[in-house]
């Protein structure tokens, strides 16, 4: 993160409260709809950020030099939103996406809080490579980037990663993302170990056997088309495996970007026994089916793949009914050089960050109304905050004064000419979206401002 | 003939309509002709330029439409998968642009990955024609195998055609199972069930894995070829229960019609698919198939190298 007291060293001289006050920096977000969910708070009213913290308001008259006056009428005041899914690619990718350009994108998306992927080159299974991207973000990015460790050395499923190195060093789950640990005993192990340290464990969840060669969803469109299939059961398989482990080793297991409607109902009936099973939810697995794939488009090419619209409509009941708690990008740049290929040659994965909180007000807001504004920015914060056990994702006094403010009803279209990321792998391109974040402010700093 | 023909390229069959299907036929009609002439060459692509790209090693296919675009008096350009850049690292598209860069008026395409020649034709003015592409079509193949039955039955329509063996990595099945059921015929699939899932029903077809069932009412089966490489994943217990289930066996050819019409398109495993014998007998059309190709493909040629000229 940021360090404030590294940029800006504490001023030695005196302490008296003169010296105290002319140092003090404020800024007020007035008239805004003030969403935040972990207070259980929710009105119009003024917020008040002093010296990159939330404020009481009745500081505001402690403060000599006039407060930065931020006009929020019309617009939801959230605490920042986090995203627990984004593939930044430093070290070793850095022609895809720095730690720099993915925060400027994830700033841009209104993400003050972005977990990065363990998948880098060399990857993040050591403390000192976790270290070496937690001093890159803190030199290099405009919002918090929070690493996430493997789980298995070099993510190759064979041998344990050193967790207790990596909680240590800093790392708020470990993951094997983009692989899956095929050897259910060292899953277990893995578990196990991680709760001891309490690290939570998230896992992309695909049996290497089930799927195969597989690059689209395993139904009408790859038969029709002759693409190698990814049948659901491939997900389906290991979301239950996790299931089990979760109950045997009485520890948090999250599976990332879920994807199918049987995965949805194994996790609400695990959850409805008390087992330690979340899910989450990508925005492209919502927008798009795999009748996408029909022009053979590798921007429609993601792991795991884009299925059926009864998929999609068992997703969206998911989040309705809290099944799936988590919403996030995984946001997965890579270069046009790289993308434009055979279909089945090509990389896995879109961006996501300066699309994804369009695409989820767009869809789960305004046309499915599965969810309200306020359980979305509780999906992007609170909840989030809770499984990583983050200081995050609250708009409490004396918070760190992360702010996101959204228009929930703007409409705008996607332009990747303005994106700030360095890749522009998106299927979203021209897209027409209605709600996106028109401020991100990380430690009372604005980052981003439309 | 109302139907015209105004594609650039051709990339499968199941975007073509019947009508343009029979104007492929039609056209091919006329190039047959010239197949039997002293002078087995006509002058509709001279100083024309063909490029035939394959990327996936073939003999039949390739020389077939070579020797279709010189009786149409084009100038060819072979490169195969070991003589291009790919093995260099070069992308698809480099290769393409490439070769568009050295004015290639038609790029004939045999490639692995399926959607590669819609790739192409995405990103080069040239027509691209598909001469296989993965497990998705090989849409020269079903039109001759539809030309073929027509040549041999004088129509399609109400025909029951089986198509028997690996349907799902199989190319030339998803071409024929598109050609036939838009003109009219009733297409039976059989083979073991993991090659041949159920899902294919949505397209109209019925999926059968009981061959002595289907034989009686065939008035066509079309024998694919078994591919050997894709046992090591157990798709079936091996080539003797395979014979057992789904070879076409001189006894169980006994089931049937006289005037059935026998068809492969090759290369055969004999005594796998198909007993050599019934290869080789008078209900086979397997070397029909073969010089009906050229003059499909010549018809290809002409159609899409005249629109891109």
């Amino acid at each position: 993160m940021p360090s404030q007291s590294r940029r800006n060293p504490a001023p030695r001289v005196g302490s008296g409260s003169l010296v105290r006050c002319l140092l003090m920096n404020a800024t007020i977000i007035r008239n805004g709809r003030i969403i935040d969910p972990a207070n259980g708070r929710d009105e119009v009213g003024d917020l008040l950020i002093v010296d990159a913290a939330i404020a009481d308001l009745s500081q505001l008259s402690s403060v000599n030099s006039p407060p930065n006056e931020i006009d929020a009428r019309g617009l939801i005041v959230a605490p920042g939103l986090i995203d627990i899914h984004v593939h930044l690619r430093e070290p070793g990718f850095a022609w895809k996406e720095t730690i720099a350009t993915g925060a400027l994108a994830a700033a841009a998306g209104g993400f003050t809080t972005v977990v990065c992927m363990p998948n880098t080159s060399p990857a993040a299974d050591s403390a000192s490579t976790v270290t070496w991207i937690k001093d890159r973000a803190r030199d290099t990015a405009c919002v918090h980037v929070l690493p996430a460790g493997a789980i298995s050395k070099n993510l190759a499923g064979e041998e344990l990663a050193p967790i207790a190195s990596l909680a240590h060093s800093g790392v708020v789950a470990i993951t094997d993302d983009g692989h899956c640990i095929q050897n259910h005993e060292l899953m277990r192990r893995a578990v196990e170990y991680a709760r001891m340290v309490g690290l939570p464990v998230l896992d992309h969840c695909q049996d290497y056997h089930l799927v195969g060669n597989g690059v689209v969803n395993e139904g009408e469109w790859s038969t029709l088309l002759g693409l190698p299939g990814w049948p659901a059961a491939g997900e389906e398989a290991i979301v239950m495996r996790n299931i089990l482990l979760a109950e045997l080793c009485q520890h948090h297991i999250h599976c990332q970007h879920i994807s199918s409607a049987g995965s949805v109902r194994l996790i609400r009936e695990a959850r409805a026994r008390g087992v330690k099973i979340s899910g989450e939810v990508c925005p492209h697995h919502l927008a798009l089916t795999d009748a996408s794939i029909e022009t053979f488009d590798p921007k429609f090419k993601m792991n795991p793949p884009l299925r059926s619209e009864r998929d999609i409509e068992a997703l969206v009941d998911g989040i309705a009914d809290g099944t799936l708690s988590i919403l996030c990008s995984d946001h997965a740049p890579h270069a046009a050089f790289e993308k434009e290929v055979e279909f089945d040659k090509a990389p896995f994965g879109i961006i996501g960050l300066e699309t994804e909180l369009g695409l989820f007000i767009d869809i789960l807001v305004h046309k499915r109304r599965a969810i309200s504004i306020r359980r979305l920015v509780e999906m992007f914060t609170v909840e989030p905050a809770r499984l990583l056990n983050l200081d995050a994702g609250t708009l409490s006094l004396g918070a760190k004064a992360d702010v996101t403010l959204l228009d929930p009803d703007m409409e705008w279209t996607v332009d990747t000419n303005l994106f700030r990321s360095l890749s522009h792998n998106t299927p979203f391109s021209g897209w027409k979206l209605r709600g996106r974040a028109v401020r991100t402010i990380v430690a009372g700093e604005t980052v981003f401002a439309l | 003939m109302t139907t015209r023909w105004n594609r650039k390229d051709l990339l499968g069959l199941r975007e073509l309509s019947a009508g343009e299907i029979n104007l492929v036929l039609e056209t091919a009609d006329a190039f047959k002709q010239v197949g039997t002439r002293e002078i087995k060459k006509v002058p509709a692509l001279r100083g024309k330029t063909l490029v035939n790209f394959f990327v996936e090693p073939s003999t039949r296919t390739r020389t077939s439409f070579e020797l279709a675009a010189l009786r149409l008096s084009a100038d060819i350009i072979n490169i195969s998968a070991e003589a291009s850049s790919l093995t260099k690292g070069e992308t698809l598209k480099d290769t393409a642009r490439n070769l568009e860069a050295l004015h290639a008026d038609i790029l004939v395409i045999r490639h692995s990955s399926a959607g590669a020649p819609q790739f192409l034709a995405e990103r080069v003015s040239s027509s691209v024609i598909n001469a296989g592409d993965g497990a998705h079509e090989h849409p020269t193949q079903g039109l001759l195998d539809v030309y073929t039955i027509r040549e041999r039955r004088g129509r399609i329509e109400g025909l029951n055609v089986a198509i028997v063996g690996d349907i799902l990595f199989s190319r030339v099945a998803r071409s024929n199972i598109f050609a036939l059921t838009k003109l009219g015929a009733r297409v039976t699939l059989v083979g073991p069930s993991t090659l041949v899932p159920r899902e294919f029903e949505k397209f109209g077809v019925t999926v059968s894995h009981d061959l002595e069932s289907v034989l009686p009412q065939a008035d066509v089966v079309n024998l694919l070829r078994i591919q050997h490489e894709r046992q090591r994943n157990e798709y079936f217990p091996g080539l003797g229960e395979y014979i057992r289930l789904f070879g076409l066996t001189r006894e169980r050819a006994k089931l049937l019609k006289p005037d059935c019409l026998i068809m492969h398109p090759g290369p055969i495993n004999r005594g796998v698919e198909i007993d050599s014998e019934l290869a080789d007998g008078a209900q086979s059309v397997i070397l029909d198939q073969v010089t009906n190709g050229l003059a499909v493909r010549m018809a290809v040629l002409y159609l899409c190298g005249g629109i891109a000229a």
